[in-house]
């Protein structure tokens, strides 16, 4: 287990160091010396040389790249030219945000994907079976920022119910959570029902039943429990499009999160801080991988000894 | 992407076993696939669940897309840069001041939504199919050669692969579609540097297994060159599954163009995109409500379609893979 745990951390370190570098050529390959868009258009030539010598902008690019590197490990990713302060500090400002509307999207999306499975899965055919499935093709076929419109222009402009964007509130948060939460409750409603229908023709559930448990006890104590593995393993290999659709829905909401933060940082060329996103969130998602691998394997004592790459 | 790494390669393994001449047949149907299936297609294509009718709707849709693709730009006129101000927000089916009927309305600016939806899908349609086209070569030919030649260019494609899915997709899209000059080629490039990984892992699979079959030995021994090896006795067990994958990637790059056009990156500014019309009509959803709405069932209504049919192909060709 350990070693195993380790050899993950070990990929995940190489991992960074390959996103770190993905980003550094992304950056430096961007026209335009980052020099002149820190200082704006009304820059002196003086004064652009001066900050290219100091940002390390004319030393040749593999002296560059270290010295990135070790920035990266040191976590300092320079300053924000538009926020005027350290770049890494304006992101973890906004982690908290991303974290609330990611967390609350993963809950909806876990209890209403297992209960739409559940009760799909349980008669597989059945007309409810048939409407959960119609449901999660469209779910996961619709695009999020128009799904997220359409609740704005229904709940908070319609019905006036909740409203339409920014924070505050519990009830800011409801239409931009479960915009983000509808196509993973399709994912993991697709995935509880196809376990749960493969588990009902399992011996143990034969077992269940004969020992004369009803019909529900079987389903929830048996069924579904087994069905909890795959939905772990699906929630921690999905976190990463769960960050992307966050990316996303925080824009169509005005969500103070990484995501809004992101898309107006590559808008203004902020590169110090496209990169401390960045790198931010293949971090999150990395580590995210790790645990659901790990709980994967804690879960299921089946797959215990063997360990996966 | 997906745990069972084992019915994967089942799946590969079940395909290598058809004959030969079937993967042919099968290909060649394909390429017919957006327009009306051929009548003799029904003697082949059995779809798994529903009737056939229910089961050509999808290619019908698709082809109905493809139609106002190219000819809908003949036939309706639209510059995005002309903004006749005395028709702004016109709701649907309302007379304009030239005396036209703006069907499906028109935006804050004046201009036509019909047009601005046809001209939309001209750009999503070649947008997508373009990535499509650079994932697929991309891919295919990296997994191929990875399946065949497995050892360390195998475990570097897999290392590559893990780097680049430390990043969600959309976020690496948007870096890189960000930073450099608005473009159709940088939207393409941006999109297909995640498009491609899915193409390499399926043709991996496949590779590794046809590599172990007898023919492939028997070609190896007769000094066949590597190059033929892969291109004749490989590349075709592929075609399968990659049109399966094909389809369902078209779809996904089809959404994440509209995103980042809703998100204003990426492509130019005259260029008309679904994804662009959806973000104007945000701000007068209160008033007209039809500027964000339309295109966006315009959207849902192709991807739903082009999801349906490659799940249709992928029951049929295996490698399950339909997520986000």
């Amino acid at each position: 287990m350990i070693r195993m745990i380790a050899r993950r951390l070990l990929i995940g370190v190489f991992v960074m160091w390959g996103a770190a570098s993905v980003i550094f050529v992304i950056v430096r390959a961007a026209p335009g010396n980052p020099a002149t868009v820190f200082l704006g258009p009304d820059a002196s030539p003086e004064q652009i040389a001066r900050l290219t010598e100091s940002l390390g902008l004319n030393r040749p690019l593999y002296e560059q790249y270290f010295s990135y590197l070790g920035d990266v490990v040191r976590l300092d990713f320079g300053q924000s030219y538009r926020l005027g302060r350290p770049a890494m500090a304006a992101v973890l400002e906004r982690l908290p945000a991303t974290v609330d509307l990611t967390l609350t999207a993963t809950a909806i999306a876990v209890v209403a994907g297992l209960i739409l499975g559940l009760v799909a899965g349980s008669r597989p055919g059945s007309v409810v079976d048939r409407v959960v499935s119609a449901a999660t093709i469209a779910l996961q076929s619709f695009p999020t920022f128009w799904v997220g419109i359409m609740l704005i222009l229904t709940f908070a402009l319609g019905l006036r119910l909740l409203p339409s964007a920014g924070v505050g509130t519990p009830a800011h948060l409801v239409l931009p959570a479960v915009t983000l939460a509808l196509p993973f409750t399709a994912i993991v409603a697709r995935l509880t029902r196809s376990s749960v229908t493969e588990s009902m023709r399992e011996p143990y559930v034969q077992t269940a039943r004969s020992k004369g448990l009803t019909e529900r006890q079987v389903l929830i104590g048996h069924a579904l429990r087994n069905s909890l593995i795959p939905v772990v393993t699906i929630v921690g290999l999905q976190m990463g499009a769960l960050m992307g659709g966050a990316v996303i829905v925080e824009n169509v909401f005005a969500w103070p999160g990484l995501g809004s933060l992101v898309v107006d940082s590559v808008a203004n060329r902020d590169y110090a801080v496209v990169q401390a996103v960045t790198l931010l969130i293949a971090g999150i998602v990395m580590v995210l991988n790790i645990v659901a691998d790990v709980l994967y394997t804690r879960l299921d004592p089946r797959i215990r000894t063997e360990s996966r790459s | 992407m997906t745990l069972p790494a084992s019915s994967k390669s089942n799946q590969a393994e079940r395909y290598a076993a058809a004959p030969q001449g079937n993967v042919t047949q099968t290909s060649h149907k394909h390429e017919t696939k957006q327009n009306t299936p051929s009548p003799n297609a029904t003697n082949t294509f059995e779809f798994r669940g529903g009737g056939t009718v229910l089961a050509r709707v999808p290619y019908f849709v698709i082809g109905l897309y493809v139609l106002v693709a190219v000819l809908g730009p003949l036939l309706i006129d639209y510059d995005p840069v002309h903004t006749p101000l005395p028709d702004r927000l016109l709701a649907p089916g309302e007379q304009t001041t030239t005396g036209g009927i703006a069907w499906l309305g028109t935006d804050a600016l004046g201009r036509d939504i019909l047009a601005q939806i046809v001209y939309g899908a001209r750009t999503s349609l070649s947008i997508g199919l373009a990535t499509v086209l650079v994932a697929c070569v991309v891919g295919v030919t990296i997994g191929i050669v990875a399946g065949y030649a497995r050892g360390w260019l195998d475990a570097v494609l897999a290392r590559i692969i893990d780097v680049l899915q430390a990043f969600p997709a959309i976020l690496l899209a948007i870096v890189i579609a960000g930073v450099f000059a608005r473009s159709v080629l940088v939207v393409v490039l941006a999109l297909s540097v995640t498009a491609w990984i899915s193409f390499a892992r399926v043709t991996r699979g496949v590779a590794l297994s046809v590599r172990e079959r007898a023919w492939v030995d028997a070609a190896r021994v007769m000094g066949v060159p590597v190059r033929s090896i892969l291109g004749r006795h490989i590349l075709p067990f592929t075609i399968g599954p990659v049109v399966a994958l094909a389809t369902l990637e078209f779809a996904l790059v089809v959404l994440a163009e509209a995103g980042l056009s809703f998100l204003g990156i990426g492509l130019p500014t005259t260029a008309v995109s679904w994804g662009q019309t959806i973000a104007n009509g945000q701000q007068y959803l209160e008033t007209a409500w039809w500027i964000s709405t339309l295109p966006g069932i315009a959207l849902s209504l192709l991807i739903i379609n082009i999801g349906i049919l490659g799940d249709q192909l992928t029951a049929r060709y295996g490698h399950r893979r339909r997520q986000n």
